[in-house]
């Protein structure tokens, strides 16, 4: 089977900073798979090599056998690949369907001259979309606030937005950035359960950037873990937990006196 | 009804008032008994609805702010003047065979390049400077505004700093409120579309939009290209209305008047900048009684409105009320 996304010797150099070094990493269609790595590791220099905001200095980012390194976000988005991001960012003076709209307009037909007319067409595409988004937060439980302002709903609420939001985009690959960020321990059990849900009903991969250990080690498959912009591990969550090199990373060494 | 249609019937009847009556404005029925003075106050409250509806349009909706808005306007104008003016003799000529529509079918010609002329000036300034942001993106505007201007004063065959002077006046009120009407219709029905709601998506945040697949700098081009049509056809009817035009009425203040309406009525919100943009016209003219302390009034007005509703008039006083279905086309 050939991978959904391939990354080959992914390096990227800020001046004379490299922040990630030569990594090799793949995500199998319909996998779960973590990246984790102390704080300043390059979790999210890749994460965003990935989503187009920075292009790779050198190596190359395949994406369903495509070359997509370098892309602008927006291209990339259209390819397939969605992401959330670490600090919320909705659409704030949107209401929630209204968010979820934004993102359905890459695979609407809504157009600026169909917009002007408001013929037929038009507005067949329009109920279309808002039927989708409704059905969308239907699904997560959100359609009730459809039309409240995004930003009344709960910190947790906004999250799940997030994803619907990122879903409306039609991915074949979901990219999270830290969502247990700033959750506290039963909204974290929620969201695990929210994520293999996510990818048993949508069928598609996740890769998950995270700090929380639990959530990690709880629902990925597989797990690499970045240590000074370069891979030090990959494997199982059993395989990461046993590693030495990892326990290292995080603890710090031993202090032999032999 | 279905808002299209409500609009057609607002600019026919518009329409038809303009081309029944052409000639001089006074001749327009019902404005026979009007004077002078209300009518151009009128006009030119129509003609501001068409600036600070445009404006609103890239400043409220997308988010980017404009100070150049005078400098399209001063486009349009030119651009239109040349038509029905400069080459207005020879252009009669040729179109000789329309009768007595021949000065009415030209002006509309005029009009219609003044707005494609600006709209091209749009998407030659907006390509290169959308890729700025904030203030940077006022700045580069509020240049290309001031460039325009001492470009027109140093060219002779537009007047240069004299001005242009024998302008047809063929502005009426059916036309200013027709091409008005058109503009709020446009800017609204746009925003009001899944097309549309990107340019909502642009203004909170580019880089969650450009993530969700939106084109940001394509939508910023179009914002700023359909804005500047319309300042352009608004400054086409100005041209065609005072009959005189010279690059210092399109100086960086008539930018920021728009500006004000823009803010006064409430970023993104077509209705309120509408009845900022009336309401600012007619309030100019009272406060002339004032004279000398016009500006000052004006400039407290602004303040104390700024203090006790930062949001606009209307703001956001329309949004999310409840169980107001909207994105309805």
């Amino acid at each position: 089977m050939s991978a959904l996304l391939r990354m080959q010797k992914v390096t990227v150099r800020f001046g004379g900073l490299v922040a990630v070094s030569e990594v090799d990493f793949h995500v199998q269609p319909g996998e779960l798979v973590g990246l984790i790595g102390p704080n300043g590791a390059g979790k999210t220099t890749l994460f965003n090599v990935v989503t187009g905001v920075y292009a790779p200095t050198s190596g190359s980012v395949h994406f369903a056998e495509c070359e997509v390194g370098g892309e602008p976000p927006f291209r990339i988005t259209a390819r397939g690949i969605a992401r959330t991001f670490q600090n919320i960012r909705l659409f704030a003076s949107l209401s929630v369907l209204d968010n979820v709209i934004c993102a359905l307009n890459l695979h609407s037909k809504s157009g600026f001259f169909g917009a002007l007319w408001r013929g037929k067409a038009f507005r067949a595409g329009e109920k279309e979309n808002r039927e989708e988004a409704r059905k969308l937060l239907e699904i997560f439980g959100l359609a009730d606030a459809a039309h409240a302002p995004c930003r009344s709903l709960a910190y947790g609420d906004q999250r799940r937005l997030e994803i619907v939001r990122a879903l409306a985009t039609k991915p074949r690959l979901l990219l999270l950035d830290e969502p247990a960020a700033g959750m506290n321990p039963t909204e974290k059990v929620e969201l695990m359960k929210l994520i293999r849900f996510i990818r048993e009903r949508f069928g598609l991969a996740v890769l998950l950037v995270e700090h929380d250990m639990k959530v990690v080690m709880g629902i990925c498959e597989r797990i690499a873990v970045l240590e000074h912009g370069c891979k030090i591990a990959e494997g199982t969550p059993s395989d990461i937990q046993r590693n030495r090199r990892v326990i290292a990373a995080y603890l710090g060494e031993e202090v032999s006196n032999a | 009804m279905r808002p299209r249609i409500i609009l057609l019937l607002v600019i026919a009847a518009f329409a038809s008032v303009s081309f029944c009556f052409t000639g001089h404005p006074e001749a327009a029925w019902p404005l026979a008994q009007l004077d002078d003075y209300l009518l151009n106050i009128l006009l030119m409250a129509g003609i501001n609805v068409i600036l600070a509806v445009s404006l609103n349009m890239v400043n409220g909706y997308t988010g980017q702010f404009s100070l150049g808005h005078a400098g399209f306007m001063a486009v349009g104008a030119y651009g239109s003047a040349a038509i029905t003016q400069i080459q207005g003799k020879v252009l009669l000529e040729t179109f000789g065979f329309l009768g007595a529509a021949a000065p009415v079918f030209l002006f509309s010609l005029a009009v219609l390049a003044g707005g494609i002329l600006a709209a091209l000036a749009g998407l030659a300034v907006g390509l290169p400077s959308l890729r700025l942001k904030g203030d940077y993106l006022a700045i580069v505007t509020l240049g290309f505004g001031e460039i325009i201007r001492v470009m027109l004063q140093n060219t002779e065959s537009l007047g240069g700093a004299r001005g242009l002077t024998g302008i047809p006046p063929r502005t009426t009120l059916g036309w200013t409120w027709a091409i008005a009407a058109l503009s709020v219709y446009c800017v609204g029905s746009l925003v009001r579309s899944t097309y549309g709601r990107g340019f909502l998506a642009v203004r909170d945040d580019e880089i969650a939009a450009e993530a969700m697949g939106i084109h940001t700098t394509a939508y910023k081009v179009t914002a700023f290209v359909v804005g500047s049509f319309f300042a352009g056809l608004a400054g086409a009817l100005y041209a065609h209305m005072i009959c005189y035009i010279s690059p210092e009425g399109f100086s960086f203040m008539k930018s920021v008047d728009v500006v004000v309406m823009v803010i006064l009525g409430g970023m993104g919100s077509t209705a309120g900048v509408t009845l900022a943009a009336i309401g600012l016209t007619f309030l100019n003219e009272v406060l002339r009684q004032m004279q000398e302390y016009r500006m000052v009034a004006f400039s407290l007005l602004l303040i104390v409105l700024m203090i006790t509703r930062p949001q606009g008039l209307i703001g956001d006083l329309a949004r999310f009320l409840p169980g107001r279905r909207r994105l309805k086309p």
